[in-house]
């Protein structure tokens, strides 16, 4: 157990640097960006001495290693600023958009895991027939298939000509989600709320753009599953177990797919990266209003403070997410020391 | 692994012939496209495909056909010299910080890795508005997300490679930094990247496009997928197939061809980088 602990701090203590140095290519990146934010944001009209008034006002006129230490010192203390075209606080507009990106990403992790752990050991227990063969090929085309793609042939499809699901938004017209709006999270919400006909409207919402990011992502999970369950079902106590006459069935789905999965975890923290610039483009594709959404906009907008709080707290999100699926590697498998 | 030899290579022939047909079609672009990509008389608005206009038209009334055609050249050109770019790069700092060692090459790996966790997307968008529209400009931002992926790769083999015998005895023999580099380094890690550098190119491919779909890095009087994609979207409510399907179609046929060249070369060089 002595271990374990100090793995995790030691873990811990590694992330500092990685998020330190996210947050100074963030900083050199957008204050490299051509375009004066002040005169974008008063219109391109307005006199030199207004305009620096409003850089003094945003401290743009400070010398950059001043804005630098300023900058770090603000994200230490979570105050990401002002925006630049809403009079709002750039923690409250994220704090409005992220429930709606993590519950998209939670469910599009869902679908990819489901469909590629489940694709690919049904592949490695039929190795080399014709149903491995077609997994495969499908976990390589659809590695292939740009994720926003995918998503505007599902909305043709299922929205456009079956008619079966809607293709924009995360409620229909007829449901307000000032009624119930609590988390953030529509479906936790609705359910708090006990709003059953609103979940059933957010549900309906949810499934293309789960299926879009979802889907994408499974072709890299079938290969993994399939190539670890390959190499777990060559192993002793699997050869013991079906001797022993344990149903084969039971074998490769209880046995061997347990063990499979260790790895396949240390990949999902891997993925998470994936999953975050799918959502991006799953957002724009489905007008979800989401993180990466608010990004887009406000790129056009050149709303500066939002558009570093966003790419913030997305690397905050990806470097969070990696300790804790580093850590929870270490639970399960005793054998991750330092 | 007998019988495998055959599949790996039916792979990498319909990758080749993939990629292949693509890049003929960006050469020969101007006598296979029957209408000008930007002529707005080529036929009907919105006319669904049929004799004269194979892909349809779109809503100025351009020939969605030859903006196909013409469309690969833009593609091809910035996925492929970002990757080039990126190489270049990534296996420079790689081979030298490796093979330096010391504090730098430490603090080099940290940011590296830093920069390899954080979603190459996300990166690319804010450099591509960072640097504003342009074909040049969008390929620097393609290009900067794969440094780190070349950088780890590389070092790592130079850090294993520099411990063997034959780089001792060039030392040993009085050979410099550069020789022992060029001459003893160098083409003992070359060989795995050849396969990294196609799987970059396939990727390379879809960012390009997702940066151009979301409206970024091109200037619209570029012919572009991804642009195409972007303004069919606008059209789908309303049943216009053509529009989304053709651009998305290619976009992931020349994904596709590049991935299956790279896995197809990387069982045949070296049947252990895949399977695991």
């Amino acid at each position: 157990m002595g271990h374990l602990i100090r793995y995790i701090v030691a873990r811990t203590l590694m992330t500092v640097p990685m998020v330190l140095i996210l947050l100074t290519i963030i900083f050199a990146v957008l204050r490299l960006m051509p375009g004066d934010p002040v005169s974008a944001m008063l219109g391109g009209h307005a006199p030199e001495h207004v305009i620096e008034l409003k850089r003094e006002q945003l401290g743009l006129n400070r010398p950059l290693h001043v804005q630098y230490v300023d900058y770090l010192w603000s994200v230490c203390r979570f105050d990401l600023g002002d925006s630049m075209v809403l009079q709002q606080k750039v923690t409250d507009i994220i704090a409005e958009k992220l429930g709606a990106t993590i519950e998209l990403t939670v469910f599009g992790m869902l679908v990819t895991v489901v469909v590629g752990v489940f694709l690919g050991a049904y592949a490695a227990d039929r190795r080399r027939t014709l149903g491995d063969s077609a997994i495969r090929l499908y976990g390589i085309v659809v590695y292939c298939i740009p994720v926003y793609w995918l998503g505007l042939m599902l909305q043709l499809v299922f929205g456009v000509w079956l008619d079966w699901l809607p293709i924009a938004g995360r409620t229909g017209p007829r449901v307000f989600p000032s009624d119930f709006e609590r988390t953030g999270f529509y479906l936790v919400d609705t359910l708090l709320a006990g709003d059953t006909e609103s979940f059933f409207d957010v549900l309906v919402h949810l499934v293309l753009p789960a299926f879009t990011l979802g889907l994408t992502l499974s072709g890299i999970f079938v290969r993994l599953t399939r190539a670890n369950m390959l190499d777990v079902l060559k192993s002793d106590y699997i050869l013991a177990a079906e001797s022993r006459g344990i149903p084969r069935r039971r074998v490769v789905y209880r046995h061997a797919l347990k063990n499979a999965l260790i790895p396949i975890l240390t990949m999902m923290g891997l993925q998470v990266a994936l999953l975050m610039a799918g959502a991006v483009l799953t957002e724009t594709t489905f007008s979800w209003p989401g993180m990466g959404r608010l990004l887009l906009e406000r790129i056009y907008l050149r709303d500066y403070p939002t558009i570093q709080g966003v790419i913030i707290v997305f690397a905050l999100m990806v470097a969070f997410i990696s300790l804790v699926v580093d850590i929870v590697y270490a639970v399960v498998d005793p054998r991750i020391r330092y | 692994m007998g019988g495998k030899y055959g599949v790996e290579w039916w792979i990498l022939c319909a990758g080749a012939a993939l990629v292949g047909a693509i890049v003929l079609m960006a050469v020969f672009s101007g006598y296979i496209a029957p209408f000008d990509p930007y002529d707005q008389a080529a036929g009907p608005q919105l006319s669904p495909p049929g004799p004269t206009h194979l892909m349809g038209t779109d809503n100025l009334q351009r020939d969605v056909f030859s903006r196909i055609v013409f469309g690969s050249q833009t593609i091809l050109k910035v996925s492929v010299m970002a990757a080039i770019i990126s190489s270049l790069v990534g296996i420079t700092m790689g081979l030298v910080s490796g093979y330096a060692g010391g504090i730098p090459d430490k603090i080099l790996s940290l940011i590296m890795d830093a920069v390899y966790v954080f979603p190459g997307l996300i990166l690319a968008i804010a450099l591509a508005a960072m640097f504003g529209p342009g074909v040049i400009n969008i390929t620097f931002s393609v290009a900067i997300i794969y440094i780190p992926t070349y950088f780890r790769l590389v070092r790592g083999q130079t850090l294993a490679v520099k411990q063997e015998l034959y780089v001792e005895a060039a030392r040993a023999i009085g050979a410099g930094h550069l020789t022992i580099l060029a001459k003893y380094i160098f083409p003992n890690v070359i060989a795995t990247t050849v396969v990294v550098f196609t799987l970059n190119v396939a990727d390379a491919i879809m960012i390009e496009a997702a940066l151009t779909y979301l409206g970024l890095g091109l200037p619209p009087t570029v012919v572009d997928w991804g642009m195409d994609l972007a303004m069919g979207k606008k059209f789908l409510p309303s049943g216009m197939w053509w529009l989304v399907t053709f651009p998305g179609v290619m976009i992931s046929l020349l994904a596709l061809g590049f991935t299956m060249l790279g896995e197809g070369l990387a069982e045949i060089l070296n049947p252990r980088l895949l399977e695991r």
